[in-house]
């Protein structure tokens, strides 16, 4: 008996043996196919590339391999088609430089595109005026870690998603840099997929975009001066934690545009110089906690169609417009914030307010219904009938108030 | 010319008014600093009050200076200077004075605390209005012999420009919501000084909001090469015409 285990172990061990000198190392110079390297290769194998450049395009993977580069060689697509296309388990691509897609919406010309695999790892390369980023559909297991993705479009139709993601789950998206592309950050139908420390800048359209992406986190993130900010439809179960959302610009533009979504959290994230921090509609059961809402043009924008979520312990500094409203139902609580338009008294010294905040002003109101009206906004006018609508609101939803508003700022650190 | 402004600068230096005003401006700036914290808020504060409180102060200080000094001018008018030069020499002093108060009683507590571009754009909006109300002031003293009458027109003016006018454009914007009024509001605001004052601190502390969507329309034309002319234009142009009136009013005046 005992023998015979022996005798197993050892057979076991001389297959793994085996098949680790199996697999080879091939080493590529520029000039090389990178496909016909491919196609010789067997699963296993590493693939490296030495530096220069590599002109090339429609590169086909069916198994797994490992792409390295020395030195960042670069792969150019010469303005046509796909780069890499990758079908298979745990290939490893690191250390490469793609440029040159073709600009296709056929058929979504990306710099690697990825079709039902599994446990693949993308690190640290670059991809410069590709159309699509990393294209990812219906694969799981996948980290994206370290890229840098930069396209140098002029118009939002030239170009595709920096990171797209389609029907694909279990995926950690980490330390990567999106800027000019339409979406930086795409993802849909894509479940349990972490999404942190990324910086996401300059893209056409919106940082991030998701919709019907349920039970995904977004930590550590910056989204900075995209189009129109982070677009999030209908999801739920999503956690949005220590994000930075700052400088989105513009007529459409939000920090956060948050449609349809439920259950979900909103905590610690920094709001700062958008024309709209937050915009929401249908929304429910979403908790916005320790939230810092700064310098915005409105902070909030919460339309009468969203039901009890909960605005606890946030910030809000030196917004021209803490909140605004298009009915007059709240069905929303708004609790224990500080503002810095309160202008109440704490006689029993508790740090809490003695009298309620209406964080909703008139004239936000006004210039909800007529945009020109902002150029009248801080005229002794405008102040007077502001002072007026607080002691008998008449236009302004009553119910609108934070009954134990915080005399001083949270300190967030 | 000089010599005039010289003396009618060192007589309003001396007055006890200058250093009340300056003094009250700097404990206002001091007391907006000490509560606040932070910078951004402290020009807010300050553009509240300075919007309201110069070009009232400006009004009726100007117009009793006029008065007060009427027989200093009328002494003047029998030497051989031009009636003009007399008339501006006195004009420039209370533009002068009124704008050095501002500098030093807002600009000391900026030095101490640090100040921004915002409240850098204040000051030059309060030395601005400044010389618009004082302008206006003269013209107020010089088309009436009473001085109750000068400073009612000159209280007038303030409330006109102050409330009255804003008023008018927001019920104008109400009543024609339907119509597309970027144009339109912008025409009106360069029909009033104190509305360009307001929006240049706008440009600089509410930038976020004013790129909603007409907004972005403001925004634009403000820091466009065009709209910064035109708007500059139209401020010269408040800052001179009335005095420049209330020279020709008082050169033609029987004294």
């Amino acid at each position: 008996m005992k023998t015979s285990v022996r005798f197993l172990f050892f057979v076991l061990v001389g297959m793994l043996v085996s098949s680790i000198s199996l697999s080879k190392t091939i080493l590529l110079k520029p000039g090389t196919s990178i496909q016909k390297a491919v196609d010789a290769a067997s699963a296993g194998d590493t693939l490296i590339l030495k530096s220069g450049v590599y002109r090339e395009n429609g590169i086909v993977i069916r198994k797994s391999l490992t792409i390295l580069g020395e030195n960042r060689p670069e792969i150019d697509g010469q303005g046509k088609g796909n780069i890499l296309i990758i079908a298979a388990d745990q290939v490893r691509i690191e250390g490469l430089k793609l440029s040159n897609t073709g600009r296709s919406t056929m058929d979504d010309s990306a710099g690697i595109k990825f079709f039902d695999s599994k446990h693949c790892v993308i690190k640290n390369n670059l991809l410069e005026n590709t159309f699509f980023g990393l294209h990812f559909s219906n694969s799981s297991d996948m980290t994206i870690t370290e890229n840098v993705l930069i396209s140098n479009a002029e118009r939002e139709y030239q170009t595709g998603n920096g990171i797209h993601l389609w029907k694909c789950k279990n995926n950690l998206i980490t330390n990567n840099q999106v800027s000019g592309h339409r979406d930086g950050v795409y993802l849909e139908f894509v479940t349990k997929t972490e999404v942190e420390d990324n910086l996401v800048s300059k893209n056409k359209r919106y940082g991030l975009h998701f919709m019907f992406s349920h039970e995904n986190s977004y930590r550590r993130n910056t989204f900075r001066g995209n189009g129109a900010g982070v677009a999030v439809m209908y999801t739920k179960n999503m956690v949005m934690e220590n994000n930075r959302f700052e400088e989105n610009w513009g007529a459409s533009s939000y920090g956060i545009l948050l449609k349809d979504i439920s259950d979900s959290k909103v905590i610690g994230n920094t709001f700062l110089k958008n024309t709209v921090g937050i915009y929401m509609e249908g929304s429910s059961r979403i908790e916005f906690e320790g939230n810092t809402f700064r310098e915005n043009g409105w902070a909030l924008k919460l339309m009468a169609s969203c039901d009890q979520n909960t605005f606890k312990g946030n910030n809000f500094t030196q917004n021209t417009f803490d909140m605004s409203s298009n009915g007059s139902v709240v069905l929303n609580t708004i609790t224990e914030n500080y503002w810095d338009k309160y202008e109440g008294y704490d006689l029993d010294k508790n740090y809490v307010g003695d009298i309620p905040y209406r964080p909703i002003n008139l004239y936000s109101v006004i210039v909800e219904k007529i945009p020109a009206a902002v150029i009248l906004w801080r005229s002794f006018m405008v102040t007077l009938l502001d002072r007026m609508e607080k002691i008998l609101p008449t236009l302004t939803p009553d119910q609108m108030i934070d009954q134990s508003p915080k005399m001083r700022p949270y300190d967030f650190g | 010319m000089l010599k005039l402004l010289k003396y009618a600068l060192y007589d309003i230096l001396k007055s006890r008014f200058a250093i009340i005003y300056t003094v009250f401006l700097a404990m206002v700036a001091v007391s907006i600093y000490q509560v606040s914290d932070d910078l951004s808020k402290v020009s807010l504060s300050l553009m509240n009050i300075l919007i309201m409180i110069v070009p009232l102060i400006s009004a009726v200080f100007a117009t009793t200076h006029f008065y007060n000094n009427l027989e200093f001018i009328e002494l003047m008018l029998a030497q051989p200077v031009k009636r003009s030069q007399v008339f501006l020499s006195q004009l420039f002093a209370v533009i002068l004075m009124l704008s050095l108060s501002i500098v030093i009683g807002f600009g000391l507590p900026m030095v101490l605390w640090g100040a921004d571009s915002s409240l850098i754009t204040l000051l030059a909006v309060g030395v601005i209005l400044s010389a618009v109300f004082t302008g206006f002031a003269f013209l107020a003293s010089v088309i009436t012999r009473d001085k109750a009458k000068a400073i009612g027109i000159s209280l007038a003016l303030w409330i006109y420009f102050s409330l009255v006018y804003d008023g008018f454009v927001l019920y104008l914007i109400y009543s024609f919501a339907d119509y597309p009024l970027e144009k339109v509001t912008l025409g009106l605001v360069m029909l009033n000084p104190v509305d360009l004052g307001r929006i240049l601190m706008l440009m600089q502390l509410d930038i976020s909001a004013l790129m909603g969507y007409t907004g972005a329309f403001f925004q634009q034309f403000f820091s466009s090469g065009l709209g910064v002319l035109v708007s500059a234009g139209a401020l010269v142009l408040w800052m001179l015409w009335p005095g420049m009136l209330a020279s020709r009013v008082f050169g033609k005046r029987d004294f």
